[in-house]
């Protein structure tokens, strides 16, 4: 936060986007394609971190603002027939949309409150999902056909469900909202944000208008939210109720909690260690829940402030 | 000359008790004004009024010619009313550096001040003897930094009027003694209203003196004539010598 040490902030992002990129020459198939799906879920972790992290809102419905992109992308291409761009588009406009009447209703709340009431509304947005089942496809959701996931300019084409095209796809999602995040949280902007966490009423007795800015962390971060799930549609395919559910508003916060709320690489970190302790403990049990909960236990008693959060603490003063 | 900051008949009440009632005040610019009077006397009440921190029952506030009494508290702040707290209320994860910063950015957006950020900044801190400990984080400052460090923040507000709630409140005596210089130098740009209950400083520091009871203003006049109040004596000061 401080003024100090930009161009070291800089390098590390920049060196974690040029780990991923090299990574993917690397890695074997069954990762490389894991890899893909954390990176464009991380971009959601992200989305949520800005709120959560920095501003220090908890919601528990930004599954809504995932599958606004989800839906508002993976439908245009479906029943529209609109090209990828457009779609992808369409999904950040959908979350963006969505996050300005969220944010005008729910931001009148505060704390538990605000939990509740942004639960309420990722309810709501879930339950018309299926209601509207003759167009979402209610529970079993819809498929993306193939021939449509493929992006033409004029001879050239690129199929999204080439692992090599979907795999730097997602990489260049993550490194935009990095970088676009990073820029946010070392902005002037990003400096109220994080008054705001800390006391509200001190921030505004220095002249900010705490509303307007809540109002628009909250679209940057629903935003950034449907931009992940507008990817997500368009490079996995698959569009399905089960991401506007509960449990995908509390997975971010999972994610953002393991890798250090309020750090910009944490939503990475938390979703990658997230990913892969259940990817590793099912491969040894099918009880693999329980080693997941245990090692969120062990993390919250020694690590209160998640992983990066920690380093942060301890070692690294610098990291933003 | 015009008055800087008006109130009229300005009133606040908490259920049933009072503790602003009826208040018609008047600031000059460039005075240091100081008002005192004894524990629940509406002080706080008074000034949180005019900060905006919380609205009126009834009555009026008038600042520099307009009528503020409805506005919200951020902007009477961007019009130049600057409020520093009675319970320290700096930030105290960040830097002391980045708790200056909050203000200064403020004056650059409104366009009240021009610079960089850190200039202005580093300008702060100094004039409050802070600059040494711009990157500590502000929760590690002594009490008595801390409440610099206040002071800090409400000068890089840049105020027309500056509201100082019990500024001397656990500050050793070398402290004071700074503190005092300090408000002189604010004081010859923006007009300083001052509630204090340490005497010695109301009597070296204020051009005027409001002696507030039971939520009315009992008196007000210069340091000698309050001196010399016997109602306030009665009032305030103990017993008539």
């Amino acid at each position: 936060m401080s003024e100090a040490s930009p161009a070291k902030a800089y390098a590390l992002h920049l060196g974690v986007i040029a780990l991923l990129f090299a990574l993917s020459f690397v890695l074997p198939d069954y990762h490389h394609g894991l890899l893909a799906r954390i990176m464009v879920l991380a971009v959601f972790a992200m989305g949520y971190n800005m709120l959560f992290g920095y501003v220090g809102l908890l919601s528990l419905g930004h599954a809504m603002f995932f599958a606004a992109g989800l839906y508002g992308a993976g439908l245009s291409v479906i029943h529209l027939g609109w090209s990828l761009p457009l779609a992808f588009l369409a999904g950040i406009a959908c979350g963006a949309l969505l996050s300005l009447v969220i944010g005008l209703l729910a931001l009148r709340t505060t704390g538990v409150a605000f939990m509740i009431v942004t639960m309420m509304f990722a309810q709501v947005f879930y339950l018309t999902i299926l209601y509207f089942a003759a167009w979402t496809g209610g529970d079993q959701g819809l498929v993306v056909p193939q021939p449509a996931r493929v992006l033409t300019f004029g001879a050239t084409s690129l199929d999204l469900t080439n692992p090599t095209v979907r795999y730097m796809s997602a990489l260049a999602l993550f490194s935009v909202v990095l970088l676009i995040t990073l820029a946010i949280v070392r902005s002037r902007h990003g400096r109220v944000l994080v008054a705001i966490r800390e006391n509200e009423e001190r921030t505004k007795m220095l002249g900010y208008d705490t509303f307007s800015n809540k109002l628009a962390a909250m679209i940057v971060s629903g935003t950034i939210c449907a931009a992940s799930g507008a990817a997500y549609a368009l490079l996995f395919g698959y569009v399905g109720s089960s991401f506007a559910s509960v449990q995908y508003s509390i997975l971010p916060l999972l994610w953002v909690l393991l890798g250090g709320a309020a750090t910009t690489l944490g939503a990475l970190i938390g979703t990658v260690f997230m990913y892969y302790v259940i990817d590793i403990a099912s491969g040894y049990t099918s009880a693999y829940l329980l080693i997941v909960g245990i090692a969120l236990i062990l993390l919250v008693l020694f690590f209160p402030k998640g992983i990066l959060g920690t380093i942060r603490q301890r070692w690294l003063g610098w990291l933003p | 000359m015009m008055p800087l900051l008006t109130t009229k008949n300005l009133a606040r009440n908490f259920g049933g008790l009072r503790a602003v009632d009826g208040v018609d005040f008047q600031l000059m610019p460039g005075e240091i004004r100081a008002v005192i009077g004894p524990n629940g006397a509406g002080k706080t009440t008074f000034v949180s009024l005019l900060s905006g921190r919380i609205l009126p029952s009834s009555g009026m506030i008038v600042f520099d010619g307009d009528d503020i009494t409805s506005q919200a508290a951020y902007v009477r702040v961007r019009r130049g009313i600057a409020y520093t707290f009675q319970i320290t209320s700096v930030f105290a994860n960040l830097s002391a550096y980045d708790n200056v910063a909050l203000p200064v950015q403020r004056t650059l957006t409104d366009g009240r001040s021009k610079g960089a950020v850190r200039t202005g900044v580093m300008a702060a801190l100094e004039r409050t003897g802070l600059a040494d400990r711009a990157h500590m984080p502000a929760g590690q400052l002594s009490y008595g930094h801390q409440r610099l460090l206040e002071v800090a923040m409400g000068l890089a507000l840049k105020p027309r009027l500056l509201i100082l709630d019990e500024p001397t409140q656990g500050l050793a005596d070398s402290e004071i003694d700074n503190f005092i210089e300090l408000v002189r130098e604010i004081a010859k740009s923006a007009t300083v209203l001052l509630i204090e209950h340490n005497m010695p400083v109301v009597m070296q520091l204020a051009d005027r003196i409001t002696v507030f009871n039971a939520g009315r203003i009992l008196a007000e006049g210069t340091p000698e004539q309050i001196r010399d109040n016997t109602q306030v004596q009665e009032a305030y000061l103990g017993t008539a010598p």
